[in-house]
């Protein structure tokens, strides 16, 4: 066992995700941490250590937003942290979660997630204006839906990918989210739909995108005695693993996300995983754009490079089918508060493998489920291992 | 949902509500400056633009020739040897059509976006630029050979937009 303790996750507890919601961040971080904490039987008093998830300081216009937030998380008077890795932050808040627990240094960990994106007006889009370089792309007027595309049209171009294979995922994902409670945008769409909305940065259509949202998502972990007292259904965190790549993008061939790869390796070298596609019975894959889903897939090693549309196309990710991607409905369908989304799928798998997923609920009886996160400039992957 | 909790908070309000006033809301604009020192790399660079050549940066372990330049290799963790100008023509890696302006509103007159993988640097060494002197972007191909179009010499700034943008080529 890695760690000198194992680690389960006991609860979890999440807002509705929105494109305008009156909650401030720090309420939002509260009401998702309510509901963790009461799912896992616990009071405020006995978590001994808080792990906040949040990304750009600039949606939120609060330049020390892991300090303002705490409070909303149940950081007051406790050791906390803000992690911040971009989209990649709210899987790896539960990375370092783990950690928190599995030193032994803590017995209980609330680990929460929060975007509140609608603050930054008329498009929190400006906002991302300043994570680029400022010598060699900001005076290009680059923006982030660009790199996307970049990626995107590199990825069909390097293995034949046509765009109706890619607006599956999208179709699939928003039809998914019509059972999530807290979805934002869920809804019956075609593919035809997907193909003649708006072009935005060709290839990247206006349904082949996650919106911007406001939400937060939370979750308890506990030791493994302390887990056994509170609960008979505890879920494991037997895998972690986060990986980083160098924010020179363009130096990069972008068909594939090494980073990812990488992460997943370290995840499941230590979950004891070997052949990924027959061992992991559900996943929640990163998908702010429908592309994405396909490409991390092969990132994490659950499809071969360039065969993910072909298993979406078989129906293989569908909630009953083999390995079922995204049963939440994703960013595509619940929304993308950028960390909290994150956070969300951990949730999700959480949820899943306890069997308390109701419409979701995935076919069979799901033992061993992943969660991924990715961000920064197209750079950084965080994954979670959990079985029940 | 987990199927035991009954009710998600979060109330949602209409944007438009905000905008007119109807949801009590705080407005502020932040005015920050910013004026950041080149460094020791990027100043070679910069430098570069104004006398119409790309510099990058060669390392001698692993002997690749990077750019952007960097002052320190980061695969070998050492010191770059040497920064040494790579040619202003290159091959088109990915490319897209933006129709989005940086702060999301849109354009009519698409800009044409590309990674232009650079001669003279190491393999997959590219630069994210501009396409310019294309009627229409369907002749746009991956691969396409393409070659800078600078601004004329007094007029450059030391700036990566000394190149205008890069336009179709061909060799020979």
């Amino acid at each position: 066992m890695v760690g000198k303790k194992r680690v389960a996750v006991i609860g979890a507890g999440m807002t509705k995700f929105r494109r305008n919601l009156k909650e401030t961040g720090k309420e939002l971080s509260y009401e998702a941490s309510s509901i963790a904490l009461d799912q896992a039987g616990l009071e405020l008093s006995d978590i001994k250590s808080v792990v906040m998830g949040t990304a750009p300081d600039a949606f939120d216009g609060v330049h020390m937003k892991g300090e303002y937030l705490a409070d909303g998380a149940g950081g007051w008077e406790k050791p906390y942290s803000r992690v911040f890795v971009g989209g990649g932050t709210g899987v790896f808040a539960i990375d370092a979660g783990w950690w928190h627990v599995a030193s032994g240094k803590f017995d209980t960990c609330l680990v929460v997630g929060e975007e509140k994106m609608s603050s930054c007006y008329p498009h929190p889009a400006y906002a991302f204006t300043t994570i680029f370089d400022q010598i060699y792309a900001r005076p290009l007027g680059v923006t982030l839906i660009w790199i996307f595309a970049l990626e995107m049209h590199r990825y069909m171009h390097v293995h034949g990918i046509k765009k109706e294979e890619i607006a599956l995922v999208s179709v699939k994902n928003k039809r998914n989210a019509l059972d999530h409670p807290c979805a934002q945008l869920g809804a019956n769409i075609t593919v035809e739909d997907v193909l003649n909305s708006e072009v935005m940065c060709w290839p990247v259509q206006r349904l082949d995108i996650s919106p911007t949202s406001d939400g937060a998502a939370a979750l308890v972990l506990a030791s493994e005695d302390v887990a056994k007292k509170l609960t008979d259904n505890p879920v494991w965190i037997d895998g972690v693993g986060w990986c980083i790549d160098s924010t020179y993008w363009t130096n990069r061939d972008l068909y594939y996300p090494q980073y990812v790869q990488c992460a997943a390796q370290m995840a499941y070298k230590m979950a004891g995983i070997k052949n990924p596609p027959k061992e992991i019975d559900v996943a929640e894959v990163y998908d702010p754009f429908d592309y994405k889903e396909l490409h991390h897939m092969e990132g994490l090693m659950l499809a071969r490079k360039g065969q993910a549309p072909k298993l979406t196309a078989e129906g293989v990710t569908q909630r009953d089918g083999d390995l079922p991607i995204n049963p939440s409905g994703g960013l595509l369908g619940v929304g993308n508060p950028i960390a909290a989304a994150g956070t969300m799928k951990c949730c999700e798998i959480f949820w899943q493998l306890r069997g308390e997923a109701g419409k979701r609920q995935v076919k069979g009886d799901p033992r061993t489920g992943l969660a991924q996160a990715w961000g920064d400039l197209m750079q950084y992957g965080s994954v979670v291992v959990m079985r029940s | 949902m987990s199927e035991k909790i009954k009710h998600f908070p979060g109330e949602a309000v209409s944007g438009r509500d905000i905008r007119d006033g109807k949801v009590p809301c705080i407005k502020h604009r932040p005015n920050v400056k910013y004026l950041w020192s080149a460094g020791v790399a990027m100043s070679r660079f910069i430098e570069g633009m104004k006398a119409g050549k790309i510099i990058g940066a060669k390392c001698v372990k692993c002997k690749r020739i990077m750019v952007p330049p960097r002052a320190f290799c980061e695969e070998c963790f050492r010191p770059i040897d040497e920064y040494i100008p790579v040619k202003d023509t290159g091959t088109i890696n990915t490319y897209s059509v933006s129709y989005v302006a940086g702060d999301a509103s849109r354009i009519k007159e698409p800009i044409l976006v590309a990674v232009i993988d650079l001669d003279g640097a190491s393999k997959g060494m590219g630069i994210l630029h501009i396409l310019g002197e294309i009627s229409d972007w369907k002749q746009i191909k991956f691969g396409m050979k393409v070659k800078a179009v600078w601004k004329p010499a007094n007029e450059r700034e030391g700036s990566v937009t000394d190149i205008k943008y890069f336009k179709p080529f061909k060799e020979g």
